[in-house]
Order: structure tokens, then C-alpha cells, then sequence
């Protein structure tokens, strides 16, 4: 069965790129700030917790 | 079955929009300004809060602020198309969808608060969620198309950031930084109708109830002096509460002079002026107030925390 496929223009492909770089830079950012402010808010009594 | 084929099936819209796009939804320059009076706030406070959430917090702070910018532009994509200041908007440029504009301000909206309340604190997240609501909400959705005070009471969401950076160290509100908002507050409503006297076409255009439409030139010209007569004496406040120093004193007061000079100005400009200068003069000065007061009180802080040292 033939299939209608959508083909993406130079344009539309080169701002998909552009979002999903950005998108990926922004959530590697979020990841580094939740990881570095967690250490500054609890400092060394994240270790120390109920086992 | 023809339920399918009875709807009028649109083509699949392929986006053209790049983060760019997204990153103006956000409104960048309102942003900068919210970033600089949040870190005034901070850097007043009395309390200590460590650098890394000290800018986690500013962050999030330009971020919920970013984010309720671009619930406004989904809201107000219709007369944003009418104006010509902001016609180019990513929405009624149709780069940016509305649907895609309300999710990106409602994941960021939710992103920021719950980040600002749990690295800095209940209260500033809660203080930044209610600052996203009432210019959403209060101000976009209800009072920009119903009333001439729009600005007057949505100029609050506006004035909040400092009191939020203030919170973020201290988890209270004090006077102090109720008087930082103050001076937002009052210093908004003759910054923008400064702008609306020489934009006042355009806003009519688009429907807005601006003051100088609604109650006329006049009235506005009067309304804006006697705001000036008011943020004048209340910036001075800061040094009588000893959050400003001395050089706070002379520079608000020489600033709250000329601003007085320039909304005395516009007063006296006579009903026949179309250019409007002294309207431009004001708008212009009003900025170099605003940031003139927030930047003397943080180089007085930063240079007291230096002698500290």
C-alpha cells in the first residue's frame, strides 16, 4: 500500500535541528542546576540520611 | 463513515519557528529589567544565601517572569496583530503557534516555581506563582481590555520581582521590600502613559483602553504629574528605611526632581504638539529613573559589603 510521506523543506529541517539543540542544551542545563544547587542546599548532610 | 470526511481537515502544520522564536516569546528586555530589580532585592536583604542559589534563584526568578510574558503574547496575539509595536511578535508573525506559546508558558510557569520553592523557599515560589498569575490572569485575561487602570493595577506584577528576590533570602516580606515594589508600582502607571500619550493611536486601533483615549489627553497629562508628585517622595524611602545610604538620598532626589520636571512637561505641552516630545523625553527618562534608583542601591550595597570585607 502506497504511503503519503511528509518531506521536510531545508528550512523547516534546519529550525527542527535548531529547536531540538536547544531543547537538549536546556534540559542539560536544568540537569546541572538541580545536581549543583541540590550540593549547595544541603551541602555534606546530603550523605546524611536513614539508610 | 463520512465523520472524517465531513471536517474540514487542515494541512499538518510543519514549524519553521527556532528557539530564537521561543526565546523572544519570553519577552527578553522586560526580563532583563526583572533580573536586575530581583537582584537589587537579593542583595539588599538582610541574611545570607550562597552564590549557586543566590543565581538559581534570579534564574528562575527571569524565567516565571519570561514565562508570563508568553502567556500574555498567546492571550494577546489578536491585538498584538493590530499594532505596529508589536505586530512582529512570533504569534501574529505566524512563526509560533498559540497552542505552542501557551504550553511553552505553562511548562516554564510550573518549571520556575517549583524550582524557586524548593532552592530558595516556600514564600518566593509562592509570591513568583502569584506574580504569574495576576499578569496572565488579572492583568492580561481581565483588567488590559476592561479598564483605563489597566496598567495601574497590573503595573503590581511588574513591581513584584524585587520583593521575591528579597524572599528568596530572607522567606518573609518586610517593609522594605514593600517599598521596593512601591516605587514600581507608582513609577509605572507615568512610565506607560507617557508611552500611550505618542502610541495612543495604535492602542485605540487595537482597542486597549488607554488612558489617554478613554479619559483623554488632558486628564492624562494632569494624572501623570500627580504620579510623578507621588514616586518622587517615595523613592526616597529606601534611605529612610536604611536600605540606601547617602548617595542614595541625593541621587533619588535629584532623580524624583527630574522627574517631576519632565511630567511637568508633558502637563504643559500644549494640545496641538503631535510630535510630543516631552512625552518621549519622559518615557525615556522614566527608564533612567527606574534603573538609576535599583543600580545606586546596589553599587552602595556591593561597595559596603566590599569595606565589610
Amino acid at each position: 500500500m502506497e504511503q503519503e510521506r511528509i518531506t521536510l523543506t531545508d528550512k523547516q529541517k534546519k529550525a527542527q535541528r535548531n529547536r531540538s539543540m536547544a531543547l537538549g542544551l536546556a534540559l542539560a542545563a536544568f540537569v546541572i542546576i538541580v545536581y549543583v544547587s541540590t550540593w549547595a542546599k544541603l551541602g555534606a548532610n546530603l550523605l546524611q540520611r536513614p539508610m | 463513515m463520512t465523520l472524517i470526511a465531513d471536517k474540514d481537515l487542515s494541512p499538518i502544520r510543519l514549524s519553521e519557528a527556532e528557539a530564537g522564536d521561543f526565546f523572544a516569546l519570553l519577552k527578553p528586555r522586560v526580563m532583563s529589567l526583572v533580573v536586575f530589580t530581583a537582584l537589587v532585592g537579593m542583595m539588599l536583604a538582610p541574611g545570607h544565601i550562597s552564590p549557586v542559589l543566590g543565581f538559581v534563584s534570579i534564574l528562575a526568578i527571569a524565567v516565571g517572569a519570561g514565562a508570563s510574558g508568553a502567556l500574555n503574547q498567546w492571550y494577546d496575539a489578536d491585538i498584538d496583530a493590530i499594532m505596529s509595536r508589536t505586530k512582529k511578535r512570533p504569534i501574529p508573525a505566524g512563526i509560533v503557534t498559540g497552542g505552542e506559546a501557551l504550553s511553552f508558558g505553562l511548562v516554564l510557569s510550573l518549571l520556575s516555581v517549583m524550582t524557586l520553592s524548593l532552592m530558595a523557599n516556600a514564600v518566593a515560589g509562592a509570591l513568583l506563582a502569584f506574580t504569574i498569575f495576576f499578569y496572565a490572569v488579572v492583568y492580561t485575561m481581565w483588567l488590559k481590555r476592561s479598564t483605563p487602570q489597566n496598567i495601574v493595577i497590573g503595573g503590581a506584577a511588574g513591581a513584584f520581582p524585587p520583593m521575591i528576590g528579597w524572599a528568596a533570602v530572607t522567606g518573609t516580606v518586610s517593609i522594605e521590600s514593600f517599598v521596593l515594589f512601591l516605587i514600581i508600582f507608582l513609577w509605572t502607571p507615568p512610565h506607560f502613559w507617557a508611552l500611550a500619550l505618542f502610541k495612543s493611536d495604535d492602542y485605540g486601533a487595537a482597542g486597549i483602553p488607554m488612558m489617554p483615549n478613554v479619559a483623554g489627553e488632558g486628564s492624562t497629562k494632569k494624572q501623570i504629574l500627580i504620579y510623578s508628585l507621588i514616586v518622587g517622595p517615595v523613592g526616597f524611602l529606601p534611605y529612610v528605611l536604611g536600605t540606601g545610604g547617602t548617595t542614595y538620598a541625593v541621587v533619588s532626589t535629584l532623580l524624583g526632581i527630574g522627574f517631576v520636571y519632565y511630567a511637568y512637561g508633558v502637563y504643559k505641552m500644549p494640545k496641538s504638539d503631535r510630535v510630543m516630545k516631552p512625552a518621549k523625553a519622559l518615557f525615556k527618562f522614566s527608564l533612567l529613573y527606574l534603573s538609576g534608583l535599583f543600580a545606586t542601591l546596589l553599587i552602595e550595597n556591593l561597595v559596603f559589603r566590599a569595606a565589610a570585607m
